[in-house]
């Protein structure tokens, strides 16, 4: 049998907002992966800990408080930090378009905002792990 | 037969009279554009359905309530037009208020940045990348003071979203008043200080739950004595409803805090009636027109019976479930944002139906980002049109009587019941908290109504229908990057230039009070926001007591 996809969903700094977070990882679930979720105010350095000890294959990052230019390309440098930039980083919440290139330049893989649907998320993220391993 | 009726009838025509001296009515006579005198209030005529009436209705500003807190409504003033702001420094938020005030807004509403509302201050490491950004940072009285500069507070009301630091900021601006030579009896405004819907649904909490009740008993305590104009709690639904929950799950999650609330204040030893007239409730708006209406309805009644025979509370101001509303920030689109506007005039008229005393109408682009001075007036504007030029507000209740929203209402009554009924099985609100009841219920909701948008099930128009190929988004707010170093400078000066040694003494002093629960913190926290110690270092003071909250 197929392994199931590892995801670790985390909401970085001080944002409250879990609604997105929380339907997002039931959803990948019922999608068929396993679900870590952090629970709120992780700082950058434990998200990148906890996707090294739950042996992720990707991390979901999700703010709505504007903090995302600051706190998702800290997550990726964490993780490079601890030589597990092979994880990938995708985020989510309130973010203007003009922030996404930024941010994707700065190494997160894609950014889902407002309105997209989760089968979208987990379409993405099924081929963006399985297609990597093929 | 009857007697009930024409008796309350009468007692309403008097009262009515005498609110009409105080606030003289808006036109006399009101008349709509075909010239029909449009009437304060209409009722039943028919004999055969007045104990019905009385039983359910009653006449506005008299119990159970549902047609309104008071005789009039409308008629004299409009609901208070309260927009939330803030954003970056104090001396910007500053100006955005200036601005609304000039445009006709009618009270305060301050919105803090993450570190201050979980209280760190801005150079602490947990608050990198937060500063500024949901609201205004404040650390000390300075930001305050600068916040505040040229409002007069004896004349404007101000709310202020703040929960777990409540009782810090609410010191700052009874210092603020003070510095302005307006007594501390003489402000008004209401501070939200509802934990209970932190730990369910909006996420800034610092202590956990038996602590953080005491703070807010010491708030009611010290304000029915102190600050009596003030609204000492915000009991909100708002952020329940955000997260996810239904209709009938944010008015019962949020009376059955209300319900824990009372309960901890009449334990700690106040009496009922000295400070049940100062809570206060916010409710959120969302699309679903007449549910919505009949939502406020339901709450106003279902509190007012809770208050009389659960509580035994005499005062017909302990029954006057009083409430602010801001229409539903979760049903803004990120596409066609424009149409927001629309979601948001007819959420706006719900609360307005629903008898609301002050509203905030979201603005077009907060699925995006913050608003922009121009999206926030025309979020202003909504209002003002709904108000001056659609006539909903010249007569009281106006939808009383239709079937569907009575039915809809009695129905709601029930559902939410119920769900109170259980609440209290468990063991009340802080139990069922702690048990994570209410967040599981939301969490399902949330995750039913995803799915339902998904299978498009449910339209949101622009979104799962209509799209159209969009361009790149208009102009958003940007917060200033160079705010939350200047911020981090300003809080380090300050520590700098203040008298170290007094803000040692009185932070101690708060601590060694804090280990006694017989004492009321307020004094205590008073003298350290006068000294400047930082939102920051009390907090801290009080975690190292209380200890931190990690989740259910």
């Amino acid at each position: 049998m197929e392994q199931k996809i590892r995801v670790l969903i985390a909401k970085p700094g001080l944002d409250g907002h879990d609604r997105g977070a929380l339907v997002i990882a039931q959803a990948l679930r019922d999608y068929g992966m396993e679900v870590i979720y952090t629970g709120l105010r992780q700082s950058a350095a434990q998200i990148a800990q906890a996707a090294i000890q739950e042996d992720v294959d990707v991390v979901g990052l999700s703010s709505l408080s504007g903090g995302h230019k600051a706190l998702f390309p800290k997550v990726v440098e964490e993780l490079s930090k601890r030589d597990a930039e092979d994880i990938p980083v995708i985020g989510g919440g309130v973010i203007p378009d003009e922030d996404v290139d930024f941010l994707e330049e700065k190494g997160v893989k894609k950014i889902f905002t407002s309105g997209t649907p989760t089968t979208e998320i987990a379409k993405f993220i099924d081929e963006l792990i399985r297609g990597e391993k093929v | 037969m009857g007697n009930d009726f024409n008796q309350s009838k009468q007692n309403w025509q008097e009262s009515l009279q005498k609110a009409q001296k105080r606030f003289p009515e808006r036109k006399d006579p009101f008349v709509n554009k075909s010239d029909i005198e449009v009437d304060p209030l209409y009722y039943p005529e028919n004999e055969a359905v007045y104990d019905e009436y009385m039983e359910k209705l009653g006449f506005p500003g008299q119990y159970p309530y549902t047609r309104g807190i008071q005789p009039g409504m409308y008629r004299s003033r409009f609901w208070t037009m309260r927009q939330y702001a803030g954003f970056g420094s104090a001396k910007e938020t500053n100006e955005r208020f200036k601005y609304l005030l000039e445009q006709g807004q009618t009270g305060l509403s301050v919105a803090f940045d993450l570190p201050t509302q979980i209280g760190y201050d801005s150079d602490d490491p947990m608050a990198e990348g937060e500063v500024g950004k949901v609201g205004v940072a404040i650390d000390s009285l300075e930001d305050m003071e600068i916040l505040l500069k040229d409002i007069p507070l004896d004349q404007v009301s101000t709310s202020m979203t703040i929960n777990a630091p409540a009782s810090v900021l609410l010191c700052m601006y009874i210092a603020v008043a003070e510095k302005q030579d307006v007594p501390k009896e003489k402000i008004t405004g209401t501070i939200q200080n509802d934990i209970l819907k932190e730990y369910i649904a909006r996420g800034t909490y610092i202590y956990p739950p038996k602590p953080s009740m005491r703070l807010i008993t010491n708030i009611f305590d010290y304000c029915a004595k102190e600050v009596p104009k003030f609204n000492t709690i915000s009991i909100s639904g708002y952020h329940i409803r955000e997260a996810g929950s239904t209709a009938v799950q944010e008015v019962a999650f949020t009376l059955a805090n209300g319900m824990a609330y009372v309960k901890a204040a009449i334990e700690s030893g106040l009496d009922v009636d000295e400070f049940a007239p100062r809570l206060a409730f916010f409710f959120n708006a969302h699309n679903h027109f007449f549910e919505e209406v009949a939502k406020f309805r339901a709450a106003r009644r279902i509190w007012a019976s809770i208050m009389k025979e659960k509580f035994g509370a005499k005062s017909e101001k302990s029954l006057r479930l009083r409430f602010h509303t801001q229409t539903g920030g979760s049903t803004l689109t990120a596409q066609q944002p424009d149409n927001n506007i629309v979601r948001v005039a007819l959420q706006a008229l719900s609360a307005v139906m629903g008898g609301t005393q002050s509203l905030h109408t979201n603005s077009r682009d907060e699925a995006l980002a913050l608003p922009t001075e121009e999206s926030a007036r025309i979020a202003l504007r909504t209002q003002q049109v709904i108000a001056h030029e659609s006539g909903v507000a010249d007569t009281v209740d106006p939808l009383a009587g239709s079937y569907y929203v009575e039915s809809m209402t009695d129905q709601l009554e029930e559902d939410i019941m119920s769900y109170i009924d259980k609440i209290e099985e468990i063991g009340g609100a802080v139990q069922a908290v702690e048990e994570g009841y209410m967040q599981r219920e939301i969490h399902q909701a949330a995750y039913e109504a995803q799915k339902k948008i998904e299978s498009n099930e449910e339209i949101i128009v622009g979104m799962n229908e209509f799209q159209i190929d969009e361009d790149v988004q208009a102009d958003l707010l940007k917060v200033d990057e160079a705010l939350e170093q200047n911020q981090v400078n300003q809080v380090q000066n300050i520590r700098k230039n203040r008298n170290q040694g007094e803000v040692d003494r009185v932070l101690n002093d708060l601590k060694q009070a804090s280990r006694d629960e017989s004492e009321n913190l307020m004094p205590y926290i008073l003298d350290a926001v006068k000294a400047y110690a930082t939102v920051g270092e009390i907090c801290h003071t009080l975690r190292d007591v209380f200890g931190e909250y990690t989740g259910a």
